[in-house]
């Protein structure tokens, strides 16, 4: 059991989210970084989709009110275990007593606090997200605030610590650069833009608004303009959806998207970069950079061999 | 770029690497839907799709991972589309209570400056129709609308603002429907009514399916 003692509302408990709920009008919800999401979860040896605690704001606090086993990823600021600094992406041994803090990081925006089995929060619609449109799942349906206590699933299972693996950013994105490049797939009306605006769209820096959150990040550039006003028929749409609101300002839908819209779709970012648009934080600048349809493809089977090898690599460190 | 409306054939378009999106051509209407709820019912079972969501007129496909063959897949739903099958729905009727404009429709003005037609006006051919559910989304237990006279539509907003409340009455384009919570929105407000669309307690989570209908009564117009 955990208490919170220090955080803001915007912390929630999330896994990799809802399926099989869209025709519910219930969007998937889930981990903006399943990325770190599932390699905290094969360290502490938990199903790779267990809930976590996902933490957007710092510094973030909690006490341990038992001796607990945890991990901390996507994240490479400073992590204190009462005073001891602790290495990124590491499972350590908490006493009853002992309290965490998480403070910010230079370079990305989400920290995840993991536990033995996961967060034991109910499943509801088939998943632990919280949905914070609908105010269910997750803990109580809404954000985490101070004085809430955390079970873990599985709080007395004996594992190794002070173990950990390497940032899988060296591996697939170099946080600390100025315009982050993302790879996307043109979607449904790009050609219905102006010469120009679809120069620009590729061309220009894309800045992430403060007015940006789990339901979307809003862009800010010079704007794309329509060659005429489109009216869309509400469709599906996909966290990775780029849309186009008439002021052409484009709208990336993130984790707690909507699950249809109408809006116009210039493109969508490929499943691969998701985790890395949810680790750049507002004020950041972003770059679009197109690719087609195997890229996208061998981008997530890389991803998903990537996860398997560290599942092995983890598997064998933990037998040594 | 055509539009949906003069195309005669489907227009198939990707959502990233494991989504697509399945559009009809012609008139929007129920004819087209019943065509999109047969469609959905079959290639929901192929074993590439995770989930079959139909919207306006319009099907999205999302898949367990990224399909290897796109042009088959294409080819497959076109076929499918041809074959032209057709799934009626039948359900119940829902009467909803409706206060028009004042505090609870901020952008009536904005549909009657858009439109030209009076706030009496607006109001009257916004409750006449009975509205069939097409399909849900947006939100949980959202009900898409078709039947919407076309005099009143008003286009999607500017800017999309940031919250609007539960029980909201909005148009958007061509459609309409009934905020399900309070959420952001692109739609014009026209007013305010109150149901329990959804509960994530409840088997299924859904007051309403596709079938169902919606009728409005005008409560009040206020200015």
């Amino acid at each position: 059991m955990i208490e919170i003692e220090k955080t803001t509302a915007l912390t929630s408990v999330q896994d990799l989210g809802r399926s099989g709920c869209l025709n519910y009008g219930v969007g998937r919800a889930g981990a903006m970084d399943p990325l770190a999401l599932q390699l905290g979860n094969l360290l502490l040896g938990n199903a790779p989709g267990a809930a976590a605690v996902e933490i957007p704001l710092f510094p973030f606090r909690v006490r341990f009110l038992e001796d607990c086993a945890f991990a901390v990823s996507g994240n490479d600021g400073d992590i204190l275990l009462d005073d001891e600094v602790l290495p990124p992406w590491w499972v350590a041994q908490a006493r009853a007593g002992q309290t965490l803090t998480v403070n910010a990081s230079r370079y990305s925006a989400r920290a995840y606090l993991h536990l033995p089995g996961g967060v034991d929060v109910p499943e509801v619609l088939g998943s632990r997200s919280t949905q914070l449109r609908g105010a269910f799942g997750g803990f109580e349906g809404r954000g985490l605030q101070k004085g809430d206590r955390l079970r873990a699933a599985e709080p007395a299972r004996a594992m190794k610590t002070d173990v950990g693996i390497a940032s899988p950013w060296l591996r697939f994105a170099d946080l600390s650069s100025q315009v982050q490049p993302v790879r996307v797939l043109p979607a449904g009306e790009h050609l219905a833009y102006t010469a120009d605006s679809r120069a620009r769209f590729w061309q220009q820096d894309w800045k992430i608004t403060p007015q940006s959150n789990r339901y979307g990040y809003r862009l800010e550039g010079e704007p794309l303009v329509a060659r005429q006003t489109m009216e869309m028929r509400s469709h599906g749409i996909v966290p990775g959806v780029i849309q186009v609101p008439h002021n052409g300002q484009p709208i990336i839908q993130m984790s707690d998207a909507q699950p249809s819209g109408g809006y116009p779709k210039f493109a969508t970012v490929i499943e691969a970069d998701l985790w890395l648009l949810g680790q750049i934080p507002p004020g950041r600048r972003i770059r679009f950079i197109e690719c087609n349809f195997e890229q996208a493809r061998e981008a997530w089977l890389a991803q998903q061999a990537y996860l398997q090898q560290v599942d092995k690599q983890i598997k064998q460190l933990r037998q040594a | 770029m055509m539009s949906i409306e003069s195309l005669t054939h489907p227009v198939i378009s990707q959502l990233g690497s494991r989504a697509m999106l399945f559009e009809a051509p012609g008139a929007l209407g129920l004819a087209n839907q019943q065509r999109i709820w047969a469609l959905s019912a079959q290639v929901v079972n192929w074993p590439l799709v995770a989930e079959a969501v139909p919207g306006m007129n319009n099907l999205m496909l999302t898949f367990h991972q990224p399909p290897q063959e796109l042009e088959a897949l294409y080819e497959a739903l076109h076929r499918e589309w041809q074959r032209g099958e057709a799934q009626t729905l039948q359900g119940r009727v829902i009467e909803l209570p409706v206060y028009y404009g004042g505090e609870y429709g901020p952008h009536m003005t904005d549909v009657a400056d858009h439109t030209g037609l009076s706030v009496a006006e607006i109001v009257r051919r916004h409750a006449e129709p009975l509205y069939p559910i097409y399909a849900l989304g947006s939100h949980p237990g959202y009900c898409y609308l078709g039947g919407m006279d076309p005099s009143i539509a008003t286009p999607r907003r500017q800017t999309p603002v940031m919250s609007i409340p539960g029980g909201a009455v909005s148009i958007g384009g061509v459609q309409t429907g009934v905020s399900a919570s309070a959420g952001p929105s692109g739609w014009n407000t026209i007013g305010h009514t109150e149901y329990v669309f959804f509960d994530a307690k409840a088997s299924p989570p859904v007051m309403l399916r596709p079938g169902d209908s919606l009728q409005f009564r005008v409560e009040k117009v206020l200015s």
